[in-house]
């Protein structure tokens, strides 16, 4: 439990990192490092895109999961790591 | 008076007109009347003679209808034709009257008089008539009785009570491949479970079984409460990762990809180019005495800090780095005692043996849980009195257990299990002598070399040849050596003190060197059998350099230092070529080749002292 925080502390000392947010399986946000309002919006919306990579990547392969999705914009890039229960959700500025 | 009157015959209708000569006897009236009996004509009567006027025109009459059609034609089927039809209906009907009366002693009459004779009868007198009736009665062939009770019927009352209703819920699922594909999976492990269980049921008694039931209870509350934020270690870990991946994106890359194009002007030499640099806030301040890559998992890499300095001494750190994760060790283990040495078994991959300042030598599971070492040897299991210089796994002896040799400046070899198999080893000593022994015999040495002026800092196998090793010293020389030969084949003057030197696993006649003065020097044979095919100042001055390192698949080199960091390079294209062979010629690789290539070097050597002696 502890390494989990420590480690999540490091992520937000990196440079360029944004925000963490943790969202349990039914998507509400259980720890952000946001404010709430950007926090509802961005797991909202999130959710369901991971739900539909997840399950177009299932329908293709059962076999296969997903292991993280990473969307690149023109201004930061959001990495999600998608769990069992869980999924993480990271946003960073790589030029910074 | 004129009668006119008709005459209705057969087919004749005669028209009499009549003049009747009436008696004047009537009276006067008529005689004013018979005056008048002159034919009184109208105006526009015709004019006829007497003789036309008597004479008699027959008028016949017939029977045929005027007004009925004379043609009637009807359609006949059978010969598809319009036929005429001969006999038409002359009959012209004026009025039709149908009477009531019938008579008396016809059948109909009969039937009505008799029918109203019962009637009569039928009102007055009812009891007639039911005897009547039973005499009617018909009986059947059988002399059939029928006989008929009612029972009493029950009232019925009605019965009702009201129970409580199952508990209901709604359920929904999508049923998806991959639903259905785990939900197989679960099945299956379920299975695999129930056949474990059975496995262990009959084996044990039933007490033991109640223990470990609540043993599993107890550790499946405990797992409950404590994964909240442990389910996502991993997630976490991945995150970590992606994130560094992002910061240093360039070195990634270039790790890849990045070739140096001006090694193409540069005959011989070739460059470093600095990737990554690795440390730890555990391990500032602390040196780098050992360096190991797990064979395995090839970006993976373990480093051991301590501190060369006698004085000095204190706590030290084990740590594993992954070229993935450049900002933090994957597994950190503190040690009360600075490491010396370490190495990773070949094929056990998680199994590391450490040497210590103390002259202690522990093993560290990294698949356990735990900062301390599944064992550790103490004074009663024969730890060293000196420091331990150098640990080396062996291959599993035939019983299959794991064991390392470990070696320390107390004088001592000792190896950690028993052995049988029949190795060469070397030894290096602080005075500057190498012993070559044999794992059997080891109370005695084979050989010994007067290697170096002062101490020997690191002896190396070629990875490829058999014969050949290499060993470095503080003396500033690093020299080849063939193990059959006492005098050195090759000396190298780096000026300044070596700390470490490392055979390249691709070719066996490259390795590199690292010096004090943060220096890395490669040499490659092949190529240059004097210099240094590259020298490359990778540190600050004053840091010395400690160890340096090989990856076994990658282009790429760690170098350790005193301050406790460890820098990744890149080696450039010409660091790593291979023999230039003819064009059409196919570019033969494997170990035999790079033997063959440091045979020929060798023979070379060989031949000129052989024409001297």
């Amino acid at each position: 439990m502890a390494e989990v925080e420590e480690t999540l502390k490091r992520i937000q000392s990196q440079k360029g990192v944004q925000g963490i947010i943790i969202v349990n399986s039914e998507g509400i946000p259980i720890k952000t490092t946001m404010d709430n309002s950007s926090t509802v919006q961005y797991v909202g919306l999130i959710h369901q895109l991971v739900m539909k990579a997840r399950s177009t990547l299932r329908d293709l392969d059962p076999q296969n999961d997903l292991t993280f999705l990473r969307i690149r914009s023109k201004k930061n890039e959001i990495m999600i790591a998608p769990d069992k229960d869980y999924f993480l959700i990271v946003i960073q500025n790589p030029s910074d | 008076m004129q009668d006119a009157f008709f005459c209705r015959g057969s087919n004749e209708t005669v028209l009499f007109v009549q003049d009747k000569e009436d008696g004047m006897e009537h009276g006067d009236e008529w005689d004013e009347w018979s005056h008048g009996k002159t034919l009184t004509k109208p105006p526009d009567q015709l004019e006829l003679t007497e003789a036309e006027l008597n004479e008699t025109f027959t008028r016949i009459l017939t029977a045929t209808n005027p007004h009925a059609p004379q043609n009637i034609v009807r359609y006949s089927f059978k010969k598809r034709s319009y036929k005429p039809i001969s006999a038409v209906d002359q009959m012209a009907v004026h009025f039709v009257l149908e009477g009531n009366l019938l008579y008396k002693d016809s059948d109909e009459a009969r039937r009505q008089m008799a029918k109203q004779e019962v009637e009569e009868e039928d009102r007055p007198d009812s009891a007639a008539s039911k005897t009547g009736k039973k005499e009617q009665k018909l009986t059947n062939q059988i002399n059939f009785c029928e006989r008929a009770s009612q029972t009493l019927n029950n009232p019925p009352r009605e019965r009702n009570c009201q129970t409580e209703p199952p508990p209901r819920c709604n359920f929904s699922a999508i049923a998806n491949q991959w639903e259905i594909y785990d939900a197989y999976v679960e099945e299956l492990q379920k299975q695999e479970k129930n056949k474990e269980k059975q496995k262990a049921i009959p084996s044990k008694k039933d007490d033991e079984d109640d223990d470990r039931g609540k043993k599993k209870m107890i550790l499946m509350e405990t797992q409950t409460q404590s994964d909240d934020l442990c389910k996502m270690a991993k997630a976490t870990k991945i995150l970590e990762r992606m994130v560094n991946q992002n910061i240093y994106g360039d070195l990634a890359i270039d790790f890849k990809y990045y070739e140096d194009c001006s090694d193409e002007f540069r005959e011989q030499e070739g460059t470093l180019l600095p990737l990554w640099k690795f440390q730890c806030d555990k391990a500032k301040k602390l040196t780098v005495t050992a360096l190991c890559w797990n064979k395995k998992y090839q970006d993976l890499f373990a480093a051991g800090m301590g501190s060369y300095d006698f004085s000095k001494q204190g706590r030290g750190v084990l740590v594993f780095y992954t070229l993935k994760n450049s900002s933090f060790p994957e597994y950190i283990y503190p040690t009360n005692c600075g490491i010396m040495c370490l190495d990773i078994h070949e094929q056990v991959s998680y199994l590391v043996a450490v040497g210590f300042y103390d002259g202690c030598v522990a093993v560290y599971n990294l698949k356990e849980d735990g900062q301390q070492p599944v064992y550790q040897s103490t004074a009663k299991t024969g730890k060293h009195t000196d420091p331990v210089w150098q640990v080396r796994w062996q291959n599993d002896d035939m019983d299959g257990n794991h064991n390392f040799y470990s070696v320390s400046s107390d004088g001592r070899v000792v190896s950690w299990t028993l052995v049988k198999i029949n190795h060469l080893f070397l030894v290096g000593t602080q005075e500057g002598k190498i012993h070559k022994c044999f794992k059997t015999y080891s109370s005695q040495y084979l050989e010994t070399y007067d290697a170096h002026t002062l101490a020997v800092d690191a002896v190396k196998w070629n990875h490829f040849h058999p014969k050949v090793f290499i060993s470095c010293s503080s003396d500033w020389t690093v020299k080849i050596w063939d193990h059959t030969i006492n005098t050195p084949m090759f000396t190298f003057e780096l000026y300044a003190a070596v700390g470490d030197v490392a055979w390249a696993p691709y070719s066996s006649t490259v390795f590199a060197a690292v010096t004090v003065n943060g220096k890395v020097h490669i040499f490659d044979l092949n190529v240059n059998k004097y210099e240094a095919i590259c020298q490359q100042q990778v540190v600050a001055k004053k840091t010395k350099l400690t160890h340096i390192e090989f990856n076994l698949v990658h282009p790429l080199i760690i170098v350790g230092d005193d301050q406790g960091y460890i820098t990744s390079f890149k080696l450039s294209p010409n660091l790593r070529k291979q023999p230039k062979m003819k064009k059409g010629e196919e570019l033969p690789k494997g170990p035999e080749v790079e033997i063959a290539k440091m045979e020929k070097l060798l023979s070379l050597l060989r031949e000129p002292e052989a024409s001297a002696v």
